[in-house]
């Protein structure tokens, strides 16, 4: 179970202090999927990263499993199971897709047949692309579906996913959802915080959060959570909420 | 069986991956002098007449052999300079394998510059590996000069991949080449330098005839205090296409200058070149922290794989 209390992070922007996330506080339990949504700038891969450790809060606390992972490093937090997939996957000259997945399994010895299987539960075609190199001569989807293979071959506890849907093209999306389905069923009472958009992504979530301007604005059961959605604040174009007069815009 | 200590064997496996003797035609040289020669039925090895080094003519048609020419010196303040020439038959398709291992455990340097020549006749494919080595725990200093020659005849393709890693204090790679029409070379050079290590590798690829082309691409990591200079030039004198790159990790305080260049005397000559220096990203590293591996970790496994 993760729990982050009453967490903020803020950066100096031409000397202004700018505030990214405002004293969020959440729980994310065992054996759930939430999904993580709210309009570009709310601060959700900000969040993520805070989990992860890639960066670190100027206040509140996380919890994960009822121990305070607040200072831990980026690796401690990975080897007590939090996973981590990038909105932006990384390139790595010279490292193939097989060396990725083994790191991504601390198994060096990992066979190429149960590597392949990782890629195929992503819809990639497993013989063609294990020993490409994780370079630019990959497309953003390709690069996209081995990043979540190898959280998939991690298989931790918690796996955050930052837009998992960007660069997936349409057709592959109901594979990526099945993808998820299987990862919960695989690995027990492990939980999912899916950063996205998409209403189908939005579907399979057990509870939805809504985060816009740093806050946590709605949080609750998915039924309860859609419906609302539609026609809310955070549906509201920018502009007129300025006009609305909500200072927080500005 | 080679009749070689522990150490020539260990050397001889890092450079040309030689576990013993190897099949088909081989001069393995140690400590300045031969020890063990074979010819094959294509291949020829002759030392010399003046003992400066070895004449090896492949026959015209030979097709899926090699020729393993390793050096190994162990004996601290042997310097030798090695003039070994190529002869290569029209229509051939050989690999060569070179390389120097120096185990140096004395105070005086020890030295082998390794000059060799290749001229490669019509239509022939040579692959070419030289991986070069260096170990000891002496003060003495370990160097490596190699002068490479290749001289390609019409619609010749040579690949040479030039490896060193770990353990050369000092050295100076030249690498000159000449092709004539529809000639192709590619480089693929591989260089890590640690501690106070001086590196030097210049190329001057002369693109000659119509239809030539050359891929020249260095990837090289310098930690420590190292310092390395990469000088590339590619000059198109007909209708061809080349290519050079240099593409960098720093570290510590590692220094790299890298002087790519390209003289167009044709119209039709199409030059590109890239040079990229930098430290790992940081994104890299980060990447790899989220799978559960320390800094260090990181940092290994990206640089193994950049110089994979």
């Amino acid at each position: 179970m993760l729990e982050l209390q009453n967490l903020s992070f803020s950066v100096t922007e031409d000397k202004q202090n700018k505030e990214i996330l405002r004293g969020i506080s959440l729980t994310i339990p065992d054996d759930k999927l939430v999904v993580l949504t709210g309009p570009n700038g709310g601060g959700k891969s900000t969040l993520a990263k805070l989990i992860a450790g890639i960066e670190q809060p100027i206040s509140g606390k996380i919890l994960f499993n009822g121990q305070d992972i607040t200072g831990l490093s980026i690796t401690e937090r990975a080897r007590l199971g939090i996973s981590y997939a990038f909105q932006q996957p990384v390139r790595f000259k010279g490292i193939q897709v097989l060396d990725l997945i083994r790191f991504a399994t601390g198994k060096n010895t990992l066979s190429v047949t149960d590597a392949c299987d990782y890629l195929s539960a992503v819809g990639l075609c497993a013989k063609d692309y294990i020993n490409r190199e994780v370079n630019n001569s990959l497309s953003g989807g390709e690069l996209k579906r081995i990043e979540i293979a190898t959280v998939l071959a991690r298989g931790a506890a918690l796996s955050i996913f930052d837009e998992p849907e960007a660069g997936i093209d349409l057709w592959s999306f109901q594979n990526l959802i099945q993808t998820f389905d299987g990862m919960r069923r695989s690995i027990p009472n492990s939980s999912f915080l899916i950063i996205s958009h998409q209403e189908r992504i939005l579907n399979i979530a057990d509870e939805i959060m809504v985060l816009a301007n740093g806050r946590l604005e709605q949080s609750g059961d998915k039924e309860e959570i859609m419906s609302e959605l539609v026609g809310t604040a955070s549906a509201v174009p920018g502009c007129r909420k300025l006009e609305g007069g909500d200072e927080s815009v500005c | 069986m080679l009749n070689m200590d522990e150490i020539k064997k260990r050397l001889l496996l890092e450079v040309a991956g030689l576990h013993d003797i190897p099949e088909g035609a081989y001069n393995i040289r140690a400590n300045g002098k031969s020890a063990g020669r074979q010819s094959s039925a294509h291949i020829t090895i002759t030392p010399k007449e003046n003992g400066s080094g070895l004449e090896i003519d492949i026959q015209p048609g030979t097709k899926h052999e090699s020729v393993h020419i390793p050096v190994v010196m162990t004996e601290s303040g042997l310097k030798e300079v090695v003039y070994n020439d190529f002869h290569i038959g029209n229509d051939c398709d050989i690999l060569i394998v070179a390389g120097c291992g120096i185990d140096n455990c004395g105070n005086q340097d020890s030295q082998h510059d390794g000059i060799h020549r290749f001229f490669v006749g019509k239509n022939s494919r040579v692959k070419y590996v030289e991986k070069h080595y260096g170990s000891g725990t002496g003060a003495g200093k370990r160097i490596l000069n190699p002068v490479t020659e290749v001289y390609q005849e019409e619609n010749s393709f040579v690949e040479m991949e030039m490896v060193q890693i770990k353990g050369v204090d000092d050295t100076n790679r030249t690498t000159n080449a000449e092709l004539a029409a529809g000639a192709k070379l590619v480089v693929r050079e591989r260089l890590m330098t640690h501690g106070e290590q001086k590196a030097y590798s210049k190329y001057v690829v002369a693109l000659n005839g119509a239809g030539s082309s050359a891929d020249v691409v260095s990837r090289s990591v310098a930690r420590d205090k190292s310092y390395q200079t990469f000088d590339a030039k590619v000059a198109g004198n007909a209708p061809c296409s080349g290519h050079t790159e240099c593409d960098s990790i720093i570290m510590d305080n590692g220094r790299i200058l890298a002087i790519p260049s390209l003289e167009a005397n044709d119209l039709d000559a199409a030059l590109v070149h890239e040079a990229a220096i930098g430290k790992i990203a940081g994104e890299q590293i980060i990447k790899l922290l989220t799978l559960g591996m320390t800094e260090a970790e990181a940092e290994e496994k990206i640089i193994n794989g950049f110089l994979k």
